[in-house]
């Protein structure tokens, strides 16, 4: 087995045995970037230089006694909307093109800490604004387990290096699904944490309501070691939790006897692909024989969240993308006349098409006599799917659905059609606005070999639950051993 | 016809605090440009803001010093436009649910006591600022200042008159400064105005359309506005014209008022809740421990001032309008008793020079325990108080206390019967004709032998004694 294709506690468990070294497992994922990122395009910028230092420096830490932490010496990628000191973070924007971050996100401080290495900066949509990364300003990412489909988004770089080998773990960020969504078309497990359980601070911000950071890893043990080093209390962050957090390998049970998990009617719908559909069937029947009671539960507001979101998320983004104005840093267009003239061809020129569309769909949103039947109809609307949840929640530890409807759609399929792009997150929207946390792990494959991802949410800062769950699953299925062929 | 305007403020004061609103960055003015500026404020992509306690903390002491309700939940908004001196295309700052509601101040109105109600006090942050240079016709951003706590303070539409306004914006200043959250320095620009003023007939109920007239920066210059606004309005009217309602600029070289946008024009600052703030929760408990380092206020000193003292209201209102001062009168009464004679040297010698050397009371070079030696000294007969005028001048110049003054130069009252009398007989010597005239009933020429005596004397004669020698000389 190639390094690359390993996880990080069977890459951690060589690296204390001496039985491998950082500046091995760096080159071998260095290595396979150089012999299949030309195909799937996971990365905006390759950190080579970052990498072999960190990698140096994790060897050096391990030879001079230091205990080192579960991702010492581990290359891990990081979605291009989290700053990185010295680094630049594009946000896959050419607004963004030449800027380069004079601090670290949290995140990253936090894995720095930790002792990880950063192999690169991972594509994604612009702005974490799209369901396919199609909407990167520079470049698509492809699907590892077929190049011609889309790897999903926003997060799509991150999913997909995880999935190609091109790192051994990534960070990604999802604000509607962004995480779960690409983890699922990429045959991956990701994890969007409760809101508030990892700091926001230094990630570009999308919509500051829904955004969270979490991991996209090829197992769930490697997702739960890397909250263990992201999650928690951040002075720079006010929404991020004054909360103790638990260690969440701790959590990892091969049963789920005594739990119970909720199926919720409206999230087996019409339309739905029937491979997907029996696949999340037949997993639910797993976690059954594994132990778990499996009873029927509502979310009756299901139906409003995509509108919901569509209205609360592009408000936020209106306002937060203000920033990118041209004044202070990165792009500022050529022969503008005057002020208003700069700002109007910066940001035209600037920003792509679907960060237009939704700065316009929130400005509206947000206007003088369209405010009441917008935005604050929608925080009224987020509140009854918040209630929902709740209420579910009374009776079940953990509600299972799909991840999305479909698994990985080809590239160009929707990406003239917005509306049906936006559908692509019709599982994964809610649990934003309801700030649960929630994991998509793998749980089967279509007949075209393409992976279907099972969702599993838990209650705010439960992610133990979700965690336990996840891993029973994965422990009695082998999805997650597999690995495309490229 | 006859009109009666309709006046509300509403202040913008920079809180005194250390550190800027939502970063650690110092407050520091007249600093290098951009030296004052982390990435939090001037609005790099991802960074959050952290809300200072200490601004939470101000604007609570300011809100119950003005008697405002504290209001349990607080919560910060975004105001929306774009301008290169706000750096994240937004301003952080409250709209629903404001830290402090439903206050009021007193003012005195021609010897009455008038409330002018307070709707709200807010929380946000200042902007940086344009600078324009004109050799090479770019336009530069110092952020500096993007950050730094300001207080707005929107009073009711209760002012009527200019001479309100500024009795209002005084009382508010007064307030601020009493509490140690703001310099509430115009000049600095740390406390602006902007205006609101609309004009109704005399007896009227409804408000009449207004015009907004932002950052007037004196205390003059709101009071000439509005007194310009309301001739302005009142021509309109009187035309059969409307007021339309719009934002005005006041022209302080020109003492006009003159429009900037008209309401259509006006932003939309798409207001929404601040999603990367919490709201802010303000226990009873932390209420009341911020009521405890209240001082007293300048209205109870005031009224205590002449309960105490005996003052008159103005004399009272005078020295209540800094805490320095009202501490320095304090001060010197207790040494040198006498409450009305401390007043008047305070308002008078005192002020004149200090005005003179653009100087506040705390860097006065006479300090209370001179001011009240100089004034026991007149007390007892050393010096008179026309003497004491000199003496004050060379302490405040000296930085010497009136004892070594009086020695040094030699200003001790003469109160020796026969060095005056010796005095008088000189002068009467010298001026025959006068003397001649007086006898014959020309009772006028009095005072001009005390004159001539005491020049004689170089204004040391004691004059009491002047007066009764020189009366029963001129009679002999």
């Amino acid at each position: 087995m190639e390094l690359f294709n390993l996880t990080i506690h069977e890459l951690h468990g060589m690296l204390n045995k001496g039985e491998t070294t950082s500046e091995a497992i760096t080159e071998s994922v260095l290595g396979r970037i150089k012999a299949v990122d030309g195909k799937v395009r996971s990365y905006i910028t390759v950190t080579e230089e970052v990498a072999r230092t960190q990698a140096k420096q994790a060897d050096q830490a391990g030879k001079s006694g230091k205990a080192p932490s579960p991702v010492t010496g581990i290359p891990v990628a990081i979605k291009d909307n989290m700053c990185t000191e010295g680094v630049k973070t594009t946000c896959a924007s050419r607004i963004l093109g030449n800027f380069i971050p004079p601090y670290n996100a949290t995140v990253v401080e936090n894995l720095n800490k930790a002792g990880y290495v950063m192999p690169g900066k991972a594509n994604m949509d612009e702005f974490a604004m799209g369901s396919s990364t199609e909407n990167s300003g520079y470049f698509v990412t492809r699907n590892p387990w077929d190049l011609e489909r889309i790897p999903g988004g926003s997060s799509g770089g991150s999913a997909a290096a995880v999935a190609a080998g091109e790192c051994i773990a990534a960070l990604g960020s999802d604000t509607g699904g962004s995480i779960r969504q690409p983890a699922a078309c990429c045959g991956v497990v990701g994890l969007k944490p409760t809101y508030g359980r990892v700091s926001r601070f230094g990630l570009v911000a999308f919509a500051s309501s829904l955004d969270q950071i979490g991991p996209i890893t090829k197992d769930v043990t490697d997702a739960a070691i890397i909250m263990n080093l992201i999650g928690g209390h951040d002075p720079k962050d006010s929404t991020s939790a004054d909360l103790a957090m638990p260690d969440f390998t701790s959590s990892l049970k091969k049963d789920v006897k005594g739990m119970t998990i909720g199926i919720p009617r409206e999230y087996f719908i019409d339309g739905m692909d029937p491979e997907v559909d029996r696949s999340v069937r037949d997993a639910v029947k797993t976690l059954e024989g594994l132990g778990a009671k499996v009873v029927d539960v509502t979310l009756p507001h299901t139906g409003y969240a995509v509108a919901t979101y569509y209205i609360l998320a592009t408000s936020e983004a209106s306002s937060n993308l203000a920033r990118y104005d041209g004044v202070k840093y990165g792009f500022r267009a050529e022969g503008a006349k005057d002020l208003l003239d700069m700002y109007m061809k910066s940001r035209s020129q600037g920003f792509g098409p679907e960060v237009k569309r939704r700065i316009m769909l929130g400005t509206y949103a947000l206007s003088a006599g369209y405010y009441d039947a917008f935005y604050k109809k929608g925080q009224q609307v987020r509140t009854l799917i918040k209630r929902d949840f709740d209420e579910a929640f009374k009776s079940v530890d953990v509600i299972a659905t799909p991840t999305a409807p479909t698994a990985a759609f080809k590239i160009g399929e929707k990406s003239e059609d917005p509306l049906q792009m936006y559908l692509s997150d019709i599982f994964t929207i809610s649990v934003n606005l309801a700030g649960i946390p929630g994991i998509s792990i793998p749980c089967g494959f279509t007949k075209s070999n393409l992976p279907i991802g099972l969702q599993l949410l838990g209650k705010h800062f439960d992610e133990a639950a979700i965690f336990r769950a996840a891993f029973a699953y994965e422990q009695a299925t082998d999805h997650h051993k597999k690995r495309p062929k490229l | 016809m006859k009109y009666e305007a309709v006046i509300g403020l509403e202040v913008h004061a920079q809180l005194q605090t250390n550190t800027k609103i939502f970063c650690g960055c110092e407050t520091a003015f007249g600093e290098e440009a951009n030296t004052r500026t982390c990435p939090v404020c001037i609005g790099m992509p991802g960074v959050l803001p952290v809300l200072n306690r200490k601004a939470i903390e101000y604007i609570i002491k300011t809100g119950l010093a003005t008697n405002c309700r504290i209001n349990a939940y607080s919560r910060f908004a975004r105001k929306n436009y774009f301008y290169p001196d706000l750096p994240k295309g937004y301003q952080i700052s409250q709209y629903e649910l404001p830290v402090c509601e439903h206050g009021f101040v007193e003012i005195v109105v021609d010897g009455a006591v008038k409330r002018i109600g307070l709707t709200r006090i807010h929380l946000e942050e200042d902007a940086g600022k344009n600078l324009h240079t004109s050799e090479s016709g770019a336009s530069l951003v110092d952020l500096n200042r993007a950050g730094t706590p300001l207080m707005e303070i929107v009073s009711e539409p209760d002012i009527r008159t200019p001479d309100e306004a500024a009795e209002y914006l005084k009382k508010v200043r007064s307030i601020l400064r009493y509490i140690e959250v703001s310099d509430a320095d115009m000049e600095k620009g740390n406390f602006r105005c902007d205006i609101n003023v609309s004009l109704r007939p005399v007896g009227a109920k409804e408000f009449g359309t207004r015009a907004e007239v932002k950052n007037v920066n004196s205390f003059k210059f709101v009071q000439k506005a509005l007194e310009y606004e309301i001739k302005r309005q009142a021509q309109v009217l009187d035309e059969g014209g409307k007021v339309i309602q719009e934002t005005r600029l006041f022209d302080s070289n020109k003492g006009v008022t003159f429009s900037m946008r008209s309401k259509e024009e006006a932003h939309d600052y798409r207001y929404f809740p601040e999603p990367d703030l919490v709201p802010v929760a303000t226990a009873e408990e932390v209420i009341e421990n911020i009521r405890k380092t209240i001082p007293e206020l300048p209205d109870a000193k005031r009224e205590r001032f002449v309960r105490e003292h005996g003052l008159p209201e103005y004399d009272a209102d005078m020295l209540t309008q800094s805490r320095a001062m009202a501490a320095y009168f304090e001060e010197t009464v207790k040494l040198a008793g006498q409450p009305k004679v401390v007043s008047n040297w305070m308002m008078g010698e005192l002020w004149r020079l200090l005005n003179a050397d653009n100087k506040e009371i705390e860097n006065s070079p006479v300090k209370p325990e001179r001011l009240a030696g100089m004034i026991r000294l007149i007390d007892a007969g050393t010096i008179s108080t026309k003497i004491a005028k000199t003496v004050f001048d060379e302490m405040y110049k000296s930085g010497k206390d009136a004892e070594t003054v009086v020695k040094e130069q030699g200003l001790t009252q003469v109160s020796d019967t026969g060095a005056i009398e010796q005095i008088i007989s000189d002068v009467v010597k010298a001026n025959p004709g006068q003397h001649a005239d007086y006898k014959a009933g020309k009772e006028k020429l009095f005072g001009f032998f005390v004159g001539q005596v005491m020049k004689a004397s170089k204004g040391k004669a004691n004059p009491e004694m002047v007066n009764e020698l020189l009366k029963k000389k001129l009679s002999e």
